[in-house]
């Protein structure tokens, strides 16, 4: 018998923003398959232009509410670097602070929210809590931690106000940093339970051989700036992005898919970062990586819930270590001069690299702007696991062959809301 | 007594509002104790058919689809709550509503013609009635908490009118366009964040949108006291509530 069947999602759930996927295969036989993301494009890079280049961080927060630390902190990056200022230490040391909570509230959202329920068969977070009680709270109350981090260091969760090129509008005294270890020292554990816990779910069997792009920084665990390198030779500063990468456009998505010139399809994210950035992970990290089964690098990406789980551990030890050697900086922030500028940012919002590029005319105001999200990178590396990992699962019923899909789409944590400029699902199976 | 049903909408945004919902940390679980979500793609896969007694709708109406797509859900939801700056003005996507959609394609895509966009990025209540608006980029959770549980217990919202500035007050900041010379949007800037960007030793950015009768051309006369030119006016004024009325027409006089 041959029969060509088609499976569609018009709208995926337990991801950020609006997209489906569309499949029509015949047999074990992929005839097309599409990852398409219909979130209406909003046009950021465009009116962004005229606007002053102090004014990037709060408006381009705007893009994503689930990581605006993440675009507030490559835009202030690529700002400073067109300036050729470099923050003192301290300064750096806060936005990593913030930046790490931003980490433990989304990869916390994520894995008991949006991924923990696909492993247990549990349509979402909420359903999943009335057997185990104990596991969601404890979700939450690592989520909250985190949102109570960006809120102590950036005024609010959703799109911080304190955070500015050169700085910050006020630091935190030492005692409101003080006030988050206990909170903190709980958290350590119940991270390091999250990451057994995690480890234990069914995982099907499926390695992908990816090119991994993160990002490195000489001292530490590649988070709020550094270069660009990959497993595959790649090792550049932020202002080459465009000699090695390119975005180009579908006819089926509103998000630009981004890849490496002449190469093709690359992966960035918790998966990337780990493989790449191992060693540089704090040493509880390590262990909690190492129990749990994972090796130096990671290359099924239904583990890459127990990678966020790990980094959710290695969040909480990094605050705790720049906690203890806080001292309040003598100034909230530098003076910062971009006028007449090119400026190119990186960092590691929580699914991976996001790149900022800006020019600033001679009045200070943004003449050109462009902004990769991380899930318009994965765009290709999404539809290329999908395409493996259908021929050897296409006995499953529609309905669980679908399930399965979307759970290896929800294995990059997308953030669709980012990417436009992404989920239905659709199987159409050919007779 | 069944419990009521929740529906969560989502049009052009940045997901920030809704995510509010499941950012209650200390209070999902009794949420979900006194009503049944139905519709809430970002956080189940489960859905309910309607009709819905509540609908939560998120983002603003920027295509030809979501446009007619709004309508459906009016007829679908017995109260319709817009939550957001996107939904109550428009958002920060309205700054097209000041360019040629065309130029703005054309600078983002490579093949505009893949993509089915309006002129304008518009609020919900532009082209349905809306029961209740609740402002902010982003929304406040406590303020998202007390219009829940109004509509549950069949009671009008507490939700003021009033400026920022009260909120210095109450939480006893000292005025930083007064005592600092910082310019500051809270005099024309509805309450409901706390007054947070004053904390933090810098002038509120309006992401509230416009307060009850606001004197937004007052206020543009001491900010220009201050040493600001027109063209920086018009920029504060477009930002994340370009499009609600008292700042569109109070931008449109400083504007050459």
């Amino acid at each position: 018998m041959s029969a060509e069947r088609e499976i569609a999602v018009d709208y995926l759930a337990r991801v950020e923003g609006e997209g489906a996927m569309y499949l029509r295969l015949k047999d074990d036989e992929v005839l097309d398959l599409q990852f398409k993301i219909f979130e209406p494009p909003r046009f950021f890079e465009a009116f962004l232009r005229g606007r002053r280049f102090q004014e990037a961080p709060d408006i381009t927060a705007r893009i994503c509410g689930i990581c605006p630390v993440a675009y507030q902190t490559s835009a202030c990056n690529a700002m400073e670097h067109a300036a050729d200022v470099i923050l003192p230490a301290e300064l750096l040391d806060l936005r990593r602070i913030l930046y790490c909570g931003e980490w433990i509230e989304s990869h916390g959202l994520h894995v008991y929210f949006l991924h923990a329920p696909d492993f247990l068969g549990y349509e979402s977070g909420i359903a999943m809590a009335g057997d185990h009680p104990d596991r969601v709270k404890a979700g939450l109350r690592l989520k909250k931690l985190g949102n109570h981090i960006m809120t102590v260091l950036g005024g609010r969760e959703i799109h911080p106000i304190n955070v500015k090129v050169g700085g910050f509008y006020r630091t935190p005294a030492t005692e409101e940093l003080q006030a988050l270890v206990p909170e903190l020292e709980w958290a350590l554990q119940a991270a390091i339970d999250t990451a057994s816990w995690v480890a234990g779910f069914p995982f099907p069997e499926f390695e992908r051989d990816y090119e991994y792009v993160a990002v490195r920084h000489p001292d530490r665990y590649g988070v709020e700036d550094g270069r660009i390198i990959s497993n595959r030779g790649i090792d550049i500063a932020p202002e080459q992005w465009r000699e090695v990468f390119e975005e180009s456009h579908v006819a089926w998505s509103n998000a630009l898919h981004a890849h490496v010139k002449e190469r093709g399809s690359y992966h960035v994210g918790p998966m990337a970062r780990y493989s790449l950035n191992f060693e540089q992970l704090t040493p509880l990290a390590q262990k909690a990586a190492l129990d749990s089964g994972l090796g130096p690098t990671c290359s099924n990406p239904f583990r890459s819930i127990v990678v966020r789980a790990v980094e959710i551990v290695f969040a909480i030890e990094e605050i705790l270590s720049i906690i203890d050697r806080y001292r309040r900086p003598a100034a909230p922030a530098v003076p910062v001069v971009a006028d007449g500028r090119i400026g190119h940012g990186v960092s590691e919002a929580p699914r991976g690299i996001l790149y900022h590029r800006y020019e600033i005319d001679d009045a200070g105001l943004i003449s050109d702007a462009q902004i990769v999200p991380p899930t318009s990178q994965n765009q290709l590396s999404i539809e290329d696991d999908l395409r493996h990992f259908v021929p050897p699962h296409a006995h499953l019923e529609d309905k669980d062959l679908q399930w399965q899909l979307e759970q290896a789409i929800r294995n990059y944590d997308p953030c669709i809301s980012c990417a436009t400029h992404f989920l239905d699902l659709t199987v159409e199976r050919e007779t | 007594m069944s419990k009521p049903k929740l529906a969560v909408w989502k049009f052009a945004s940045c997901d920030g509002c809704q995510l509010s919902l499941l950012d209650c940390e200390d209070e999902l679980l009794d949420i979900v104790g006194a009503i049944d979500i139905a519709y809430f793609p970002e956080a189940t896969r489960a859905e309910l058919p309607g009709p819905y007694d509540v609908s939560l709708v998120e983002g603003s109406v920027t295509t030809p689809h979501d446009a007619a797509r709004i309508q459906e859900i009016r007829k679908l939801s017995g109260t319709l709550i817009t939550i957001g700056a996107c939904a109550t003005a428009g958002g920060i996507q309205a700054l097209r509503n000041w360019a040629d959609v065309d130029d703005f394609l054309s600078i983002v895509y490579a093949h505009p013609e893949y993509l089915d966009t309006l002129e304008t990025s518009t609020p919900i209540a532009d082209h349905v009635p809306v029961d209740f608006e609740l402002r902010g980029c982003p929304i406040s959770k406590v303020q998202l908490i007390e219009v829940i549980s109004a509509f549950v217990q069949k009671r009008k919202p507490n939700v003021p009118g009033h400026s920022v500035c009260v909120e210095c007050k109450l939480r006893g900041t000292s005025c930083v366009m007064v005592a600092s010379a910082i310019p500051c949007l809270g005099p024309v800037t509805q309450a409901g964040c706390g007054a947070i960007c004053p904390a933090f030793d810098r002038g509120c950015y309006g992401c509230f949108g416009p307060a009850e009768s606001p004197n937004v051309i007052a206020l543009g006369d001491w900010w220009k006291s201050l040493g600001i030119e027109d063209d920086d006016l018009v920029r504060a004024l477009r930002t994340f509530n370009s499009y609600a009325p008292e700042f569109k027409e109070a931008s449109a006089t400083y504007e050459r």
